[in-house]
Parts: C-alpha cells; sequence; structure tokens
C-alpha cells in the first residue's frame, strides 16, 4: 500500500478549476517530487492533500485511508506536515516559539525537547537564533526553520512546496542536502518545485503538471533526460 | 490655578485610574477580537452591560436566600464574579458562534452590522428581563463594599490635598489588575495563548500545526467576554445603579481606549485604558479652570477624544503600535 495515493483529484476555487483529475502515488521511503510552472496546480495539490481546500470529487489516501475531506487541523495531527509556499512563519513568535507551535498536539515536554534538538542537529543556525523574532530572520533562515516546525511533528510524510524559492544558490545547495539526509533516515518526501533541475536529481520519481493535469511522470533521473521536460522546464 | 490643580490630583489620580481600569479591561475584549478576527465586536459594551445585570441579579438572588448576611463580603464578590464570567464568557462565544461565524467569509462591514444588531439585542433582551422582574430597566443592586479610605498625601507634599478612597475601588483596581496580569500571563505563556497568538498573526498556518482555528476563536471571545462581564460587576459594585444602555458608551470609549494603545496589542489596550480614564477625570476636575469657565466639566470627553485625535494624528498606530508585544 503506498502511504500516499491521489485518485482522480478535482480542485475548484469557485469558478476556477484548478486540479482536473490529479492521479499520484507517492509510496513510503521516496522523494516523488511536482514539477511544474506558475498556477500549473502544484500548490492547490498539496492543499488538498493537508485539507486546506477540500476536493470536488476524487479521494486522498494516506496509508490507505481516505482523507479527503478531512479538516487541515485533523490531518496535521496524523502525521502529515506541510511547510507552505512562502514559508509562512509565525513572524512575531519567537523561533523557539514557531517550533513549539510545530509540536502544538504533542503533549510529551521530553519528547518535545529530544525533536527539538534533532532540528538543532539538522540547522545549527536555528539554534542560534532562539529568542529572535522569526520574522526578523533572514529568507533561507526561515526556510530552514519551517521545515524544522514541520520536523516538530514527527511526520510520517512531509510535504514541501517550494523550499527553494526566493534563495541563494548556496543556500538552495544546502536546502537540497537536507532533503536528502531527511529522506537517508527514513523519511518520505513530496517535493514540489519549480527548480525542476535541481528536483529531479534529488528525488526518485517526478510528475509533471501543466494546468491541472499530469502531463508526464518517471524517475527523476529519465525525466532530467527527458526531451520535452528539458525544453520546457529546464531550459 | 496651578497650585489648585495639583491640590487636586491625587484624586483626579484615584478617580481615574478606578474609571481606566474598566475601560483597560473593557478594551481587552475589543483588543483580543480584533486582533484574531480584524472584527470590531460592537456588542462588547452590551456584554459589559449584561455582565453587570447579571451580576446584580446574582446579588438579589443571594441577599434574598440570605447568604449575604452571612458571608464574608469578598467571598460574596468573588462568587458573583465567578458566575458572571462563566455567564457572559458563554455568551459571547454564542454570539460569535450565531452571528459572527457564518459570516466570516463576508466583508468585514457585514459582520459589524452583525455586531451592532447583537448590540441593539442584547439592549432590549436585559431591559425587558429587568423590567418584567423587577418592574424598572433601571437598578440598584446590594451594595457589598460602602466604607471608605482617606488618603494622606498631603502630608506626602504640602500642596496635595487629601484623597478619599472608596473600598469598592481598592476592590476594584485590584481585581482590574489581576486580570490584567492573568491575562498577560495566558497569552504570552500558556500554550493556548501561543496558540491564540499564531491564529492572530496566520490562521491557515496555524491550522497546519494542527490547531482548532475554531476552537481558539471561540476561546478568545471566551475569555474577553468573561473579563467583560465581570467588569461589569464591579462597575456595578462601583457605581451602584445600572442600566440596560451602559454598554453603549463605555464600551465606545473602552474601544477608544483599545485603538489608543494600539488595537490589536493587549499590554496597549491596558495603558490606553488607564490613560483614558485619568485623562476624562482631570478634564471633568479642570476644564473650567482651565478655560475660565468656557467649558465646563460636562465637556471632559470632548478634552479625552482630543487628544486621542492629535496623539492617532501623529501615530496612527496608536501609542504601542504593532511592534511591542504580540499582536492577539
Ligand atoms: N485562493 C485562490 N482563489 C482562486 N484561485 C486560486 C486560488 N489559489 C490558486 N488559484 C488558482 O489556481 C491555479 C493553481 O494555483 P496554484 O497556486 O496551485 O499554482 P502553483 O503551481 O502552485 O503556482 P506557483 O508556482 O506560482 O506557486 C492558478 O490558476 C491560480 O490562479
Ligand atoms: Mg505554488
Amino acid at each position: 500500500m503506498s502511504i500516499l495515493e491521489l485518485k482522480d483529484i478535482q480542485t475548484y476555487y469557485g469558478g476556477i478549476h484548478a486540479l482536473k483529475g490529479i492521479s499520484l502515488k507517492v509510496e513510503k521511503g521516496e522523494i516523488v517530487t511536482l514539477i511544474g510552472s506558475n498556477g500549473a496546480g502544484k500548490s492547490t495539490a498539496l492543499k488538498t492533500i493537508c485539507g486546506q481546500v477540500q476536493p470536488k470529487s476524487g479521494s486522498v489516501l494516506f496509508n490507505g485511508k481516505n482523507i479527503s475531506s478531512q479538516p487541515a487541523h485533523v490531518t496535521a495531527k496524523t502525521g502529515i506536515a506541510h511547510v507552505p509556499e512562502g514559508r509562512r512563519i509565525f513572524p512575531r513568535l519567537t523561533v523557539k516559539e514557531n517550533l513549539e507551535m510545530g509540536a502544538f498536539a504533542v503533549k510529551d515536554k521530553k519528547a518535545i525537547q529530544d525533536r527539538m534538538e534533532k532540528v538543532f542537529h539538522y540547522f545549527p543556525r536555528v539554534k542560534e537564533r532562539l529568542s529572535q523574532k522569526g520574522g526578523t530572520m533572514s529568507g533561507g533562515e526561515q526556510q530552514m526553520l519551517a521545515i524544522g516546525r514541520a520536523l516538530m511533528s514527527k511526520p510520517d510524510l512531509l510535504l514541501l512546496d517550494e523550499p527553494s524559492m526566493g534563495l541563494a544558490p548556496v543556500i538552495v545547495e544546502q536546502i537540497f542536502d537536507i532533503i536528502t539526509e531527511l529522506n537517508k533516515e527514513g523519511m518520505t518526501i513530496l517535493l514540489v518545485e519549480q527548480n525542476a533541475f535541481q528536483a529531479l536529481q534529488v528525488a526518485h520519481r517526478g510528475y509533471v503538471i501543466q494546468t491541472g493535469e499530469i502531463v508526464m511522470s518517471g524517475q527523476g533521473s529519465d525525466l532530467i533526460t527527458n526531451e520535452q521536460v528539458r525544453e520546457a522546464y529546464l531550459a | 490655578m496651578i497650585s489648585e490643580i495639583l491640590q487636586t490630583l491625587p484624586q483626579v489620580l484615584v478617580d481615574g485610574l478606578t474609571l481606566g481600569a474598566i475601560y483597560a479591561v473593557i478594551a481587552l475584549g475589543y483588543t483580543m477580537v480584533y486582533g484574531i478576527l480584524e472584527l470590531i465586536n460592537f456588542a462588547h459594551g452590551e456584554i459589559f452591560m449584561t455582565g453587570a445585570f447579571v451580576g446584580v441579579a446574582v446579588l438579589f438572588f443571594m441577599s434574598g436566600a440570605g447568604w449575604l448576611a452571612v458571608m464574608p463580603a469578598i467571598l460574596a464578590l468573588l462568587i458573583v464574579l465567578v458566575v458572571t464570567s462563566l455567564v457572559t464568557g458563554v455568551l459571547g462565544m454564542g454570539i460569535e458562534r450565531v452571528a459572527y461565524r457564518p459570516l466570516r467569509k463576508a466583508p468585514k462591514l457585514i459582520t459589524l452590522i452583525s455586531a451592532i444588531g447583537v448590540s441593539f439585542l442584547l439592549q432590549d433582551i436585559v431591559r425587558f428581563i429587568t423590567e418584567w422582574k423587577r418592574g424598572n430597566y433601571i437598578v440598584t443592586g446590594p451594595q457589598l463594599f460602602d466604607s471608605k479610605i482617606g488618603l494622606d498625601f498631603s502630608s506626602i507634599w504640602s500642596h496635595f490635598n487629601d484623597a478619599i478612597l472608596k473600598t469598592s475601588s481598592v476592590i476594584l483596581l485590584v481585581s482590574a489588575i489581576l486580570m490584567m496580569i492573568g491575562l498577560d500571563f495566558f497569552v504570552n505563556k500558556s500554550k493556548w495563548g501561543m496558540a491564540m497568538r499564531s491564529v492572530a498573526q496566520d490562521r491557515d498556518t496555524a491550522a497546519l500545526m494542527g490547531i482548532n482555528v475554531n476552537k481558539v476563536i471561540s476561546l478568545t471571545f471566551f475569555i474577553g467576554s468573561a473579563l467583560g462581564g465581570a467588569t461589569g460587576v464591579l462597575f456595578a459594585m462601583q457605581y451602584g445603579t445600572i442600566n440596560p444602555y451602559i454598554g453603549f458608551i463605555l464600551g465606545l470609549k473602552a474601544f477608544t481606549a483599545a485603538v489608543l494603545g494600539g488595537i490589536g496589542n493587549i499590554r496597549g489596550a491596558m495603558f490606553g485604558g488607564l490613560l483614558l480614564g485619568v485623562l476624562e477625570m482631570f478634564a471633568s476636575a479642570n476644564l473650567q479652570k482651565l478655560t475660565g469657565g468656557v467649558f465646563t466639566a460636562e465637556y471632559k470627553d470632548v478634552f479625552a477624544f482630543g487628544i486621542l485625535i492629535i496623539v492617532l494624528i501623529f501615530k496612527p498606530e496608536g501609542l504601542f503600535g504593532k511592534a511591542v508585544t504580540e499582536k492577539v
């Protein structure tokens, strides 16, 4: 059984038909990437998975259970963590409070402390800034904090929406290294990116989405050499 | 003239802080709801008023049952405060559920109209019930504390006159301060307080953290309304007579205090309330002297609101803006 499966998902924003029958699968332990250009429906796909928007039809199966009409706060507690586009750090909470928010549903103080240590292990920079207000961090630091915050819930599936957005190449490199490292330690990741080249390099498999439809899918290494993909996304 | 103003200053401060404490606690309710929903909960003044009536009703009941005679006044007050806070807290939560939540996606103006509607509704319900039960909608409840304390300010500095402090003012001030410290602590230090701040800053992302946003909004209304209702009890105790319309002007002034402190800012609301109270009492005591008799004490609101306008012209975000403490 796949950890995540989308079956013929149709999502609308009022009259706008954003997802026109998306189906995809993520297996346990994989990095799967969803690439596509602006407005293709990548973020909408992630929002539909985590319950921020409800699909009109189709199903989202998480570990075989249909979660397609479950509100976001419930899904968050059942093992899916979503790092939203634009990072969405709480600007006037401290870095430490932002991390604590990630473990809001966790009652065990010791577990929270352990997870925070784990986050510091991946992102030592975050540790140096615990009492700083989240909103005063740099873009790269905020992205690290956003991923760290998601890890605090100890998810089974991590949804990442354009983690490289607006970051300098060195930082992007670091973020992708961490993504690979997290995956090596067992984390299943669904990665949305416009930075197709880098995403396909770290991903096992990829899907290409275009105006709300999956137009291509395959191994990361195959897509990266595919003529059409190269033309549209890697030029 | 200066010396006359100085003479009355201690009394002005005592009365101003007492009134200001009332504004401050009510202002908290406005500012919390605004912080989390960007909604001016116009009905909050009426929650305060309802609290005053519920408190007096509980007092009448306790007095009728003969309890007031046998229990210490402080204990009686505590019971009244707890019962009233629970009633108005649940009332506030109910109002949000029925009158605001269905309009959450509607333009803010529509919700504001709904809030004004709730205000009138509460005024009339309270008036109806009070008239029905007591034959008159203006009531004076049993007084728990009627002693006074003299404060010997003149021995501190000979230019000061002594001030008189009602016992009820002391109790009002102490209760208000405890409520404010308690709320500040809750919002800034507790887990659910952190949840409230996160929902105020970014509702969608708070939901991604597993927070039930509707629950947090209900909690915010409960706390704001419980504090507002408790303040109503303190008001009734301090000023004696109440009617169903006290919430309107007081609510407006408390809202003003919240804006003065920086709407959405909890500490700002507390400070704004105290400042407005002192300004108002200062104007009431000295306006006639300051203007050579042109303006009498009745114009105190013009003075207080004039200062408000000046502050807002130079600092539209309010005295504390958004930068100082957490917005809720
Ligand atoms: N809240 C919304 N209301 C109405 N339309 C929306 C909303 N959010 C997204 N859309 C529309 O849905 C479509 C898909 O948007 P989505 O944000 O999923 O794209 P995306 O692939 O994430 O793009 P980007 O790379 O720019 O982030 C777009 O046409 C967009 O305009
Ligand atoms: Mg997007």
